[in-house]
């Protein structure tokens, strides 16, 4: 396990949950966290169970829904899916982090410059 | 804003589906692990690995549970909840605490919200009129003497409205209505029904239009045009079902001794809102209003009771100096007007509730008094189980609890009980104003509008908050201020803190008794006023005696009357029971009329006033109602129509008029033209009120003059159920058209006449009573506080060699000590109060020695009897078994 695991932003998390759900279609909790990880190459500190407080505070806001269904391996599990609501709220929430991002690199480099 | 509401819906609901949610969760993470022991399996880990490392990843469980709570919920609820399972739990523990409280709280509170519904109804909410405040109320003779004192001709009234310019308008109507007697017929059984006589822009001028169909038209309201009526809204339900299409049919009216007689056009239905009686005739039902022919009433006397809307801009001082200068200058254009119409103007509120003012705001006093000895005593309660629960909290303290937790679960507890007690209070308040709303026999005006509004809601809820909030933080911050480790030691003998807090409680008992001997030296006070006034010499004796309306046909001839009149007398006079009977238009305490009376030699007197109360009678009616004769002789039937005028006067006549001379066959003034002499004089008779002496009365015969309606009064031994029925057959069968009426009980209107006082008093002694009570549960709890608190000292005293009187009557001097401080205290403000309330005290001195001796005594006795109890269980302590326990 690398030791210099990246501490996650208050919010990143759900951003993180909508965009995996939008890109890879409905999962279930442990499934949405493991794509995470994936997707970071393994450099996001997550305890897995924190997605769960993550997931119910998006389903409350009417971004994401869930239902209960078989898993591949045939056992049951919660899938959770983006809403159109979610997806208008990604779309908002990336060119706000885009933006935010970038205005950061460019006063981060400014420093850097002389 | 939706999607926040939403959120705030969802976050809420899930405080009440927990259990549901936590076992959803519970199988998610389940499944989760699960998926995650598969997945590291795949990667070909043993199976102890696989199932460490997912629940590595996955991270503490309880804390991503707890997180996940605190997403979906709302935190504060639920520990709000926790603190109120918490605290049901406890107070089911201390049921009869609980029970004390509540209760305490809920008497208090509905005490202070259905007398603030009644002042709100009668002092602060305005009249249900169009601008109430710009209403006037116009009195003559300064509002005093009887009602023909006080009102005005149609002459006086027309110049009136013509001339001011203070008013934009100037309406009236006919007071006389008592006297003017209605029967509703064609629709079975004559009907006797009340009506009042308006002026055409009487409703107008209020800003009260009708609820169905229409107003008066000027044609209706000239003498010969078509006859129209306006319903009362509870006439109209209680007697044509709330139908609708009344308006415009036509119902036959029967009046006598007034204009209109026969078929009568509906024309309208007043609001539900509008209740005549209970502004302008306190305890009276009007069923329908008639408009007043001005051309009809012109040759009568005073008879228009007046009000008047005032211009924008014109104030009440104003329109009143306007006033003083009009009506001397239209009685000189007026030769013959009687008199001048001096005139006071009040606002219509200040007419029809300033008299009660005072009373009620001493109701209001009282009745706060109560709720702040309520407040105390739940406070003291509350104070003394926080202490007996000092150790608990401690103990919670030391394994976690912080402060703010701690004060957060008294404020709760206290503002559970609190609540409970202010919603247990508005429900009784809710039946009191619900019962006092329907007391016809209590002469308040506005009374039947009382109900419990929104102002008296919003002031329960502020009161049980208040009290809550105060009570759940005294014994919380004293709690949160203490000492951690002071606290687990406090509870043994002798402890600063216990005793602390004993001084405090005690100083709260002290003050509950003085307020308590305030409460009940005031409510002494009024209590004598009104035996006091029970004891008046009403000048006749009510009891047994009962009257009757009943109607006759003498023709319209006075000749005829008396033999009439003697035959009724005599049928009613032979029937079982009756011991005798008379016949009188007006009974005292009841409505009334009033002429001129002056002495022959007096004629040209015009320094005094001349009025006097008439009243029209026959022979043995003086006798009936136990008037009594002093000098000369009663009315007889000789005194016919073509003899002189004979009257009867009281002594108060005979004191105006004919100061220390015999006034028997004295020549007089008054009634009817031409002399009449005086034939008797009897003690007087208190007409008006019982709390005013008796003023200038004459008893006129009525072969003699016309009686306005007339009441058939009998003496009998039987009740009055009894003997109505064969009376109104003998009626009936004297004169068919005799509408079915009812035996009033005499006695109902003396009652009647005093029912404010009553109410006054006996909320006044309730109170008190409470207040009493609640003194002696404040005393009781210290005190025995103190017993347990002191068992160990007690014990030890005993065991060496105090004897059990003894340790009684120390803790028998104790309680004096509380007793007696409170007594002074309450003693002394008793005696400022009392000064304060003098002006409602009636035949009682403020300072009255009987009153406070009796009320301080009642005190003294109760609380010593509430300390006896502690007192007794302090000698009973078993010094063996206190020593053991040590």
């Amino acid at each position: 396990m690398p030791p210099d695991r990246l501490e996650l932003l208050q919010g990143t998390l759900d951003l993180m949950v909508l965009q995996t759900l939008a890109g890879m279609g409905p999962l279930h909790g442990y499934g949405i966290a493991r794509r995470i990880e994936q997707v970071s190459g393994e450099q996001v500190l997550l305890n897995q169970g924190t997605i769960y407080a993550s997931l119910v505070r998006l389903q409350q806001r009417g971004w994401i829904r869930a239902e209960w269904g078989i898993s591949d391996n045939n056992r049951k599990a919660k899938f959770y899916a983006i809403t159109r609501q979610g997806r208008k709220q990604l779309a908002q929430d990336t060119a706000y982090w885009r933006r935010l991002t970038d205005v950061m690199g460019r006063v981060l480099a400014e420093g850097e410059e002389p | 804003m939706i999607a926040w509401l939403r959120q705030l819906y969802l976050r809420a609901a899930a405080g009440f589906r927990r259990a549901e949610l936590d076992t959803d969760l519970d199988s998610e993470i389940a499944s989760h692990l699960d998926a995650a022991i598969a997945d590291n399996l795949r990667r070909g880990m043993t199976q102890e690995e696989a199932r460490r490392q997912a629940l590595v990843r996955f991270g503490p469980v309880a804390r991503a549970a707890e997180r996940h709570r605190e997403a979906r919920g709302l935190p504060a609820l639920d520990v709000l909840r926790q603190d109120l399972r918490f605290t049901l739990r406890t107070l089911r523990r201390d049921r009869a605490f609980a029970c004390v409280v509540v209760l305490v709280l809920a008497l208090g509170v509905s005490a202070n919200v259905a007398v603030f519904s009644v002042i709100d109804t009668l002092l602060l909410r305005p009249l249900p009129y169009r601008a109430p405040d710009r209403l006037v109320w116009l009195a003559t003779n300064g509002g005093e003497g009887g009602l023909s004192e006080q009102t005005y001709t149609v002459s006086a009234f027309e110049e009136f409205r013509r001339y001011n310019q203070s008013f934009q308008d100037v309406t009236s109507y006919q007071t006389f209505f008592n006297s003017i007697q209605y029967k509703l017929t064609g629709r079975g059984e004559p009907l006797p029904v009340v009506g009042v006589q308006v002026a055409e822009n009487f409703f107008p001028l209020l800003g009260v239009g009708p609820y169905v169909g229409r107003l008066f038209t000027p044609d209706e309201c000239r003498k010969g045009g078509r006859a129209a009526a306006l319903l009362s809204y509870p006439f109209w339900q209680r007697q044509f079902g709330g139908d609708p299409n009344i308006v415009g049919r036509a119902i036959t009216i029967q009046a006598a001794p007034a204009d209109i007689t026969g078929p009568v056009t509906v024309v309208g239905v007043l609001p539900p809102t509008f209740d005549f009686g209970t502004v302008f005739s306190p305890g009276m039902q009007v069923d329908f209003f008639v408009p007043a022919y001005m051309d009809f009433w012109r040759t009568w006397g005073n008879t228009l009771a007046l009000l008047g809307r005032l211009k924008p801009g014109v104030s009440l001082a104003q329109a009143q100096a306007e006033s003083d200068i009009l009506f001397p200058r239209l009685k000189a254009a007026h030769r013959e007007w009687w008199e001048d119409y001096k005139s006071t103007l009040s606002g219509l509120q200040e007419r029809v509730s300033g008299r009660l003012r005072r009373s009620l705001y001493v109701l209001w006093c009282a009745v706060g008094l109560i709720l702040l000895i309520v407040c105390i005593n739940v406070s003291n309660l509350l104070l003394a189980r926080a202490m007996s629960r000092g150790k608990e909290f401690a103990m919670r303290t030391a394994i976690g609890a912080t402060r703010g937790r701690l004060v957060r679960q008294l404020l709760t507890e206290s503002l559970a009980l609190t609540g409970a007690g202010a919603l247990l209070g508005l429900a009784i308040a809710w039946g009191l104003t619900f019962y006092l709303a329907r007391q016809s026999l209590i002469t308040l005006p506005l009374l039947a509008t009382v109900r419990l509004d929104s102002a008296a809601l919003a002031w329960t809820v502020l009161i049980a908050i208040a009290v809550g909030t105060v009570f759940g933080l005294v014994p919380g911050l004293k709690l949160a201020g203490g000492n951690l480790h002071d606290a687990l030691k406090d509870g043994g003998p002798g402890m600063s803190q216990g005793r602390r807090h004993e001084r405090l409680r005690s100083t709260l008992v002290v003050s509950e008794v003085a307020m308590a001997c305030v409460l009940l030296v005031g409510a002494g006070l009024l209590l004598r006023s009104f035996l006091r006034l029970l004891d008046v010499d009403l000048g006749f004796r009510p009891a047994n005696v009962a009257a009757i309306p009943i109607e006759f046909d003498d023709g319209k001839n006075m000749a005829r009357r008396g033999a009439v009149l003697q035959e009724i007398l005599q049928h009613v006079r032979t029937l079982p029971g009756i011991e005798s009977a008379g016949l009188t238009d007006m009974l005292p305490l009841d409505r009334n009329r009033s002429w001129g009376l002056v002495a022959k030699e007096n004629v040209n007197d015009r320094s005094q006033p001349h009025g006097a109360f008439v009243y029209v009678v026959s022979p043995g009616y003086l006798e009936t109602m136990g008037m009594r004769l002093i000098a000369g002789r009663d009315l007889s039937w000789h005194d016919g129509p073509d003899a002189q005028h004979a009257i009867v006067i009281n002594e108060a006549a005979a004191r105006r008029e004919w100061p220390g001379q015999d006034p028997i066959g004295r020549p007089a003034y008054g009634p009817g033209r031409g002399e009449a002499r005086v034939v008797g004089v009897i003690a007087d008779v208190r007409e008006s009120s019982l709390e005013d002496r008796a003023s200038v009365q004459m008893y006129i015969p009525l072969t003699q003059f016309q009686p306005e309606g007339t009441e058939l009064v009998v003496r009998t031994r039987l009740p009055i159920a009894a003997i109505e029925p064969a009376v109104l057959s003998t009626l009936r069968s004297l004169n068919p058209g005799q509408p079915h009426t009812q035996f009033r009980a005499i006695q109902q209107i003396v009652d009647h006449a005093v029912s404010p006082r009553r109410f006054l008093v006996l909320l006044v002694s309730s109170f008190a009573a409470f207040g009493l009570l609640l003194a002696s549960l404040g005393i009781y709890g210290v005190i025995s506080y103190s017993v347990t608190r002191q068992a160990q000292e007690i014990g030890i005293r005993m065991a060496l060699g105090a004897s059990a009187g003894r340790v009684q009557l120390g803790v028998i001097g104790q309680t004096l000590r509380l007793t007696l401080i409170g007594l002074v205290i309450g003693g002394a403000v008793s005696f400022a109060v009392a000064r304060a309330i003098a002006s409602l005290l009636f035949g009682t001195r403020p300072a009255d020695p009987l009153i406070f001796a009796a009320m301080v005594s009642l005190l003294a006795v109760v609380a010593l009897l509430a300390g006896h109890i502690p007192a007794r269980r302090a000698a009973r302590i078993d010094p063996i078994a206190v020593l053991r326990g040590q």
